[in-house]
Formats: structure tokens, sequence, C-alpha cells
């Protein structure tokens, strides 16, 4: 990718600034494209870290009895696997989309705040250092799940330390990615493009950097919490000394439910930029996307004990949580219903980008549908903390988020290396994803409703024949993304010639510019009727 | 139709999928448990309303969603329309969905305050989440006991054939009588557990500090088993609770045996023990007890679990000058607990822990040569 941008730059006669080659050219970056290359790039590695600790927890979970693992170092695995996903993989790639795509489809030349962006990509270095390198410490790494309920994190070895250092490193990069985006799309549009003229991807990120924003420092604060609780003498959490345990729990869900859409709502964006081009055809209800993401953005910061159903709340709290749940089912079946209206009477293809899309409406939907299930308090007193819970995160997280992430970084793939990428082996990875996924996941719900609680190293017999299915998904799932990879860097080191359009039906700024996108656009606003 | 309908789809699919696997025990369940109380049945019949619902929404959306992905395709030559809004389907499209939800949300509010509705019970027990086992106390009936894990490490390690209900399996199950609306008090000691059995209907965590209250009334005898709900640490897949419903007449039958057993362990405490007799003893309360952290040979976990070969309590003095036991000295550390270690003097009786103690000081790599045998009678003096 460097040579073609570089090949790119004189186009635009800035070599005054003198451009930067070699290990400094990343390393001192303020350039909103090699930062959101940086991003995806980091995002990958860590998405095949944590995928190989799912291999590890899947192989154990073959068959009944102890046979890799011990049942401390399986708690390791599934709590790394968590963490790591989320705040190293799932993130991360979306701030690298929105890095490489804001100010391409806003019309500005760069982020806001250049130098902020480089400091907020480098923080992710040593956190990921630190919630790997926890691993090595004595007593191994942080084994109470990627929620850290108190009391047994406070149980925990110094590993959880460094996970709770981690942590807070990674919500600072989150918070000034965040204003960094804000300020971007509040600040630096093109001329002419009002808010509600700005692409729906654009709109998702800056209600998604609100949440962010809103949220981080929530988990901050339990967090620190937690972290005097361990070695200050605090109670916050001890009822010994006047704490509730369950007081960590709350705190923890206001960031983490409001968390959930802060990796789902960037891949709606995603799927509202890909489906209308394949369709060829504008997005349906333009303006009730906007208000839906808005309306699931508020109710998120009013759900957070859904997630606390089984801990005994009164009935009048039960209530309300459940209510606000089911209500926040209405703006999601709105996006839904706005996507296949996108879709209906279009002049459809099928490239890999709107696979993925279709594929994710499909599976995302599922998510959803079963989100509702657990929505319904008595029901899901049979189903907290069971695989029938694994099963519906999976679905909203991997086949809501990853695969969004995946058909994203086909759509873009070409705009940013200005190669198609090599469409016979992206459908392949389509195809053995969405089937491995299914074939990992599906069987989970009904090991869930059988009563297999998660989390467990081992299993009682009735649940052999589902955990070999999964585990044989979920190897073929692996295996898949190494595919992906392979497609990714064939597509960076060459491929039939991108044009700027390069989808027929791409409507937006970023398709003005050449292929693959030089290192500085839009020097000049571009003008938006 | 729910209730014919499931068992029906679940032995097709299980059918299909046996003929995969091949295998002899194939079990492929498909659904929640078959319920054993009126809560559990409530749950069961309000979940299959969801699904069937979900269901119906699912193929309808998707109907369309296929339907347009054949037709409206480039390769068959669709041309494009361009519209793209329409405020009544919006406004449809909102309120359906939202009126479906109220149909959902009636008989879930009516369960939930009757899950909650713990008044009039007939009888008491509270149930306390230690790392990792149970322990049950019924009030007003001095009966209390330990529940653990009855599977055997062999087992789990594939060392021997697995047992017909592997991993569900404890050796003192909670005992109650059919018909009678039991009330669960939950605790916990440690860490937050949670108390779960999915026959009952029943799950709710265990919090230490708090106490949480739930009820079941079981109308059918059996034996229901269930797990811990909630990470609790290394064993939390390793605790699980066994419930036998059993009838009037046999459940006092047992509370007289229970209380009895009680007894003849209290009585253990007045007598002299010798140095092998506490050894052996000693040996079936450690591996019961102790070793899921100390481990069977007492190298311990560290740092979260202390070896007790070659530790200092165990090896130290026990008793100070004035007669007393001292602060941290073994018996100190065993009847109160510290961090992690839990007090055990509200879980085993005289002779169990001084027996254990004798053991510790005595076996495991260990030759205390100060306090080297603890009596029972000198552990009734401590409590």
């Amino acid at each position: 990718m460097s040579t073609t941008s570089a090949a790119h730059h004189d186009d635009h006669g800035h070599d005054s600034h003198g451009h930067p080659t070699g290990i400094m050219r990343w390393v001192k970056s303020t350039n909103h494209k090699d930062i959101g290359t940086m991003y995806l790039w980091f995002s990958f590695t860590m998405f095949m870290f944590a995928g190989a600790m799912a291999m590890g927890i899947r192989a154990e979970l073959f068959q009944p009895g102890l046979q890799f693992v011990k049942p401390e170092t399986f708690n390791q695995l599934t709590t790394l696997h968590g963490l790591i996903m989320i705040f190293g993989a799932i993130m991360p790639a979306f701030v690298g989309f929105a890095n490489w795509q804001v100010p391409l489809m806003i019309g500005a030349p760069d982020m806001a705040f250049p130098r902020l962006n480089n400091m907020s990509f480098w923080l992710l270095i040593p956190a990921a250092i630190l919630l790997v390198a926890s691993i090595f410490v004595p007593g191994g790494a942080v084994a109470g799940g990627w929620t850290m309920y108190p009391p047994l994190s406070i149980q925990a070895g110094m590993s959880m330390d460094m996970s709770i250092f981690a942590l807070h490193i990674l919500g600072v990069s989150s918070i000034v990615g965040s204003i960094n985006i804000i300020t971007t799309i509040f600040n630096m549009r093109a001329p002419g493009m009002t808010l509600m003229k700005m692409p729906m991807f654009v709109w998702t990120w800056l209600i998604t950097a609100y949440l962010l924003i809103a949220a981080m420092p929530v988990l901050a604060g339990a967090l620190t919490m937690l972290i005097t609780d361990r070695h200050f003498g605090t109670t916050f959490f001890n009822a010994a000394g006047g704490g509730d345990p369950v007081l960590f729990q709350h705190v923890f869900w206001f960031f983490g439910h409001p968390e959930v859409y802060i990796m789902i709502l960037p891949a709606f964006g995603i799927l509202s930029t890909i489906i209308p081009t394949f369709a060829r055809k504008p997005l349906f209800g333009y303006a009730s996307m906007v208000y839906a993401t808005a309306a699931i953005a508020v109710l998120s910061f009013v759900v957070w004990a859904h997630h606390m159903f089984t801990t005994g709340m009164p009935v009048a709290g039960q209530l309300f949580f459940m209510y606000s749940t089911m209500l926040i089912s209405v703006p999601t079946g709105v996006k839904v219903f706005n996507w296949l209206a996108t879709m209906w009477r279009g002049s459809m293809t099928f490239e890999t980008p709107m696979l993925f899309s279709i594929a994710v409406v499909f599976l995302f939907t599922i998510g959803g549908l079963t989100g509702l299930v657990c929505a319904v308090l008595p029901v899901d007193i049979q189903l907290q903390d069971t695989y029938y819970v694994v099963a519906h995160f999976h679905y909203v997280l991997f086949s809501g988020a990853a695969m969004s992430i995946m058909g994203g970084v086909y759509y873009w793939l070409p705009k940013w290396t200005g190669h198609m990428y090599d469409e016979t082996l992206g459908k392949w990875h389509f195809w053995t994803t969405t089937i491995a996924f299914n074939v990992t996941f599906f069987p989970m719900h009904f090991t869930g409703l059988a009563g297999m609680p998660r989390r467990i190293p081992d299993y009682s017999q009735q649940f052999a024949e589902f955990n070999m299915i999964s585990s044989i998904g979920a190897f073929a799932l692996g295996i898949s993304q190494l595919l992906f990879l392979y497609v990714v860097i064939k597509c960076i080191r060459g491929g039939a010639k991108a044009t700027n359009q390069v989808w027929e039906g791409a409507q937006g700024l970023e398709w003005t510019v050449a292929s693959p996108a030089p290192f500085h656009t839009f020097e000049t606003p571009p003008q938006v009727k | 139709m729910n209730k014919k309908a499931i068992p029906f789809l679940s032995t097709m699919i299980g059918s299909m999928l046996a003929l995969v696997g091949g295998n002899s025990h194939a079990a492929y369940e498909l659904n929640l448990k078959t319920p054993a109380t009126e809560i559990a049945s409530q749950i069961y019949d309000l979940h299959m309303l969801i699904v069937w619902v979900c269901l119906a929404i699912f193929v309808v959306v998707f109907a369309v969603m296929f339907y347009s992905l054949y037709k409206h395709r480039k390769s068959v030559g669709h041309q494009a329309a361009q519209f793209h809004e329409h405020h009544t389907l919006e406004i449809i499209w909102t309120i359906i969905p939202a009126l479906i939800l109220i149909v959902m949300a009636v008989p879930a509010t009516k369960t939930i305050f009757a899950m909650k509705d713990t008044s009039a019970a007939d009888m008491s027990v509270k149930v306390t989440g230690y790392q990792w086992k149970w322990e049950y106390d019924y009030l007003d009936k001095n009966v209390k006991f330990i529940s653990n894990l009855a599977t055997t490490q062999d087992q789990i390690d594939n060392k021997a054939e697995k047992s017909e209900n592997y991993l569900l399996e404890v050796d003192n199950p909670m005992v109650v009588p059919v018909g009678k609306k039991v009330r669960v008090i939950l605790t916990a000691s440690d860490v937050i557990h949670a108390w779960w059995v999915p026959e009952f209907g029943v799950k709710q965590d265990a919090i230490p500090g708090f106490i949480k209250e739930v009820w079941f009334k079981a109308d059918k005898e059996g034996t229901y088993r269930g797990q811990c709900a909630e990470l609790c640490g290394k064993a939390h897949g390793y605790m699980p609770i066994v419930v036998e419903v059993v009838s009037e007449e046999k459940y006092n039958g047992w509370l007289v045996a229970k209380a009895e057993e009680a007894a003849a362990g209290a009585a253990g405490a007045d007598k002299e023990w010798t140095k092998d007799e506490l050894l052996a003893k000693g040996k079936t309360v450690y591996e019961k007890n102790c070793a899921v952290c100390h481990q069977a040979t007492g190298a311990g976990l560290p740092p979260a679990f202390p070896a007790i070969t070659g530790s200092k309590i165990a090896l130290g003095a026990i008793y100070g000058a004035d007669g007393k036991y001292l602060p941290d000295s073994h018996i100190d550390r065993l009847l109160n607990g510290k961090g992690v270690m839990p007090a055990w003097k509200a879980l085993l009786n005289d002779v169990e822990i001084a027996s254990v103690i004798t053991y510790t000081r005595q076996a495991l790599g260990n030759a205390a040569t100060v306090d080297p045998v603890v009596q029972p009678a000198q552990i009734k003096a401590a409590r």
C-alpha cells in the first residue's frame, strides 16, 4: 500500500511536506489513512490471537472430561478471549474504519486532531502488551470472566491489576479517539453537507462516539473502585465493610450495555453503506435510520440491569428493565425493515461485501430475536449464564459486528489498495465463515436451553453431541480466517486495477478520489449539492 | 399445540442428528427441561409463546427478503426503482412490533409477581454457596450439611468410565417433601454463586453478605439436578445441586436420620482419638474439602492457594504460654479462615477439624514436632 500511495502523492504537489518513509512513517504518523491502516492490522492481529484462544476453549469442550487444559487455565482462556475480542479486535476495527472513511466521506483533508489521533492508536500497544503479558505472571491471566465481578476479581493475582491498567489505557484511547471523531464530523464537513446529508456510516459513528465518551469513564470508575478494594483497603464491593458486590455489576453494566451498541452501531453504518450500493438504490428511510440509531443509543443507557436479572432485584426494578429491554427491539426492527426495503425492487448483485451484508441482516436478526427471548425476565431466569446466552451474543457480535467488519473490508479494500481483491476467494471466505459460524453457534441455543451453564471446562454427557458439533464448526471457522488474511495480502500486493468508482452503484465523496486514495485528499473541500 | 409439537420436532431433528453422529447416548435435547413446578411450567409456556411469535416474524420478514433476492437481481434484468421513503410503512412497522411486545409482556409480568411471592412457605432452607460446594441448613430442624460433588477425579481425568450423572451427582443431596412450598434463603461465604435447578424454574445469585429469597413447590417426586450458574473460580463447573423430592413420610425419616448422624459426629468429640485414627479420618476430610485448592499432594497452587507442605502454619506452634490458641495458628486458620480460606467452624465438626489438622501436620511431607496431634476435644474447647 505504501508504494502506491506514494506514487499518487506527487499529483497533489505536496512535496514540501516531505514524504515520511520507513518505520517512522508509521510511528509518527498523523495521516488518517495510515493510522486507519494501523488500527485495522492491530485489530486483525488481536482477532487471530483471541481466536486462537477460542480454539483452545473448543478443543477442551470437544468431549466431556478434561483433555487439554486445567479448569483454571480454561477460565483464563474464556476471560482473555472475551476481553481481547471486545477491546482489542472489534472496537479498534471500527476506529480503523472511522479513521479511513469519515474524512473521505465528509470531504475533510484529515481528522481534526491528527497528533491526538496518533496517540490514541499508540496507546493500544502498551494496553495489548499488558493484557497478553498477564498470561505469564504468577497465577496466570485473569480468570474471572471479562465482566470481572468481585469478590472473585478481588481474589485474583497481579494479572488483574495489569488488566485493569490495560482497560484504563484503552479507555483513554477510546475517549480521545471519540473526541477527535466528533470534532471532525462537526467542524470539517465539506460545504453543503448538512447533518442530514451525511452518509449513514458517519451518523452511526457520531452517535457511537458519544456513547464511548459517556460509557468509558463509567468503566474506569468501576475499575478504579476495584483496584482500591484490592490494594488500598476500601470496601466498595465488600459487604463486611458496608459495600455491595452487586454495586459493581450495576456500574459495570451501565458501561457494558452501551458498549454492546458501541460494537454494533458502526456495523449498522457499514451495512447501510453496502446494501444501497449493491441494490443500486438509495437507502430506504434515511431519516428514520438516523432517529432509530439515536433511539437505540438513548435506550442503551436504561437497560443495563437485564444482565443482572438473577441478582434478585425488587419487582419494580425487574419490570422496568424488562420493559425497557423489550422496547429496544422496536428501533432495531426499524433498521432491519429499512434494509429490506432498500433491497426491495433494487437491481442487486452479490459481490462479497453484499453477501456479508445480507448474511449479517439475516443472522443478526436471529441474535436480535433471541435477545428478545432473553429480555422476558422469567425466561431469562432459565437462560442467564447458559450457552443460550453464548449463542445469542455471538450471533450479534460475530455475525453482527465481526462479519460487518469483514464485509466493510472487502467493500473498501479496492479504495485502500488500488486493486480489486480476488472475488472467488472472497466468496469462499464468505461461505466457509458463514457456514462454520452457524455450525459452531446454532447448537449452543439447544445446549443452553437444555441447561448447560457457560464458563465450565467440562460438562455432563447429555451435552456431548452438540458440543462436538460446535467444536468442529469452531475449528473450521478459525481456519477460514486464514483465508481472509490471504485474500487481503494478495489484494495489497496486486490484482486488477480498481477504478475510482470501484462499485457500479457506489455513491459518496470517497469514490470521487483516486484508487488507491492518495496520501492527502480533499485539500480543497469539495462542494456538496 | 406447543407442548406436543416440540417433542415431536425434537425427536425428528434428534434422530436426524443421531444418524449423523451415530453416538450411543445421543441426547440432542432441544428445549427447556420438563417443568416440575407451576412456575417452571409458566416459564416453559412463555418461552414457547415467544419462540413461535419470533419464528413467525422471522419467516415473514425473511420470506420477503429472499423473494427480493430472487426477483430483484441485476442478472435477471431487474431495473432498480428509486423510491426511498414511505411514511405510512415506517409507522406501521414501528407500531406492530410494539403491539406484539405488549402481548408478550402481560403474561411475563404475571409470572414475575408469582416468582417473587415467597410468603406462606411451609418450610425454609438456608443455602450457602462456598468455593466450591453448597451448604444446606434446615432452619428450625437442626439439620445442616455440606453437599459436595460425588464424581471422582478419575472420571474427570478420563481414567475411569463416566457415571450416568457425571458432574451432576453429590454426596449429600437436598431433600424436600413433595407439594410443599419451600422457601430457599440464599447467601454465599466467599464469592458470588448462583443456585439453579432448571426443572424448578429457580435461578438466584448467592451473594456474600446479602440474603436473597426464592421459592419452589415441586409437584412430582423425583431427583432434580442443577449446577452453579455464576462463575465462581476454578471449580465452578464442579459444584452441582441435587434436590430429591420425596413423600412427607420419607422426608421425616430422612430428618431423623440426619439428626442421628450429627449426634454421632458430636459424640466423637468427647473421646480420646489415637493418632492413626485421626490420620485416617483426616485423609478423607482433606481429600473431600481441602485438596481442591491445596491439591492432593499438599503442593497448593501458589500464589492463590499456598502449599501445605512445609507451611509455617502447619508446622508452627498452636498454643501460646497462656494455653489459648495463637492468632494465625493452625487452629485459628481452620476455625476462622482468612481471605480465600473459608472459616471451617461453620462447615465441619470437631472430629473433622481435629483430624484434618493432625493429618496436615503429619502427612503431605510434613512432620510437625510442636503440637503434633490435635484432639477433637481441643477443637470443641477452642470454638
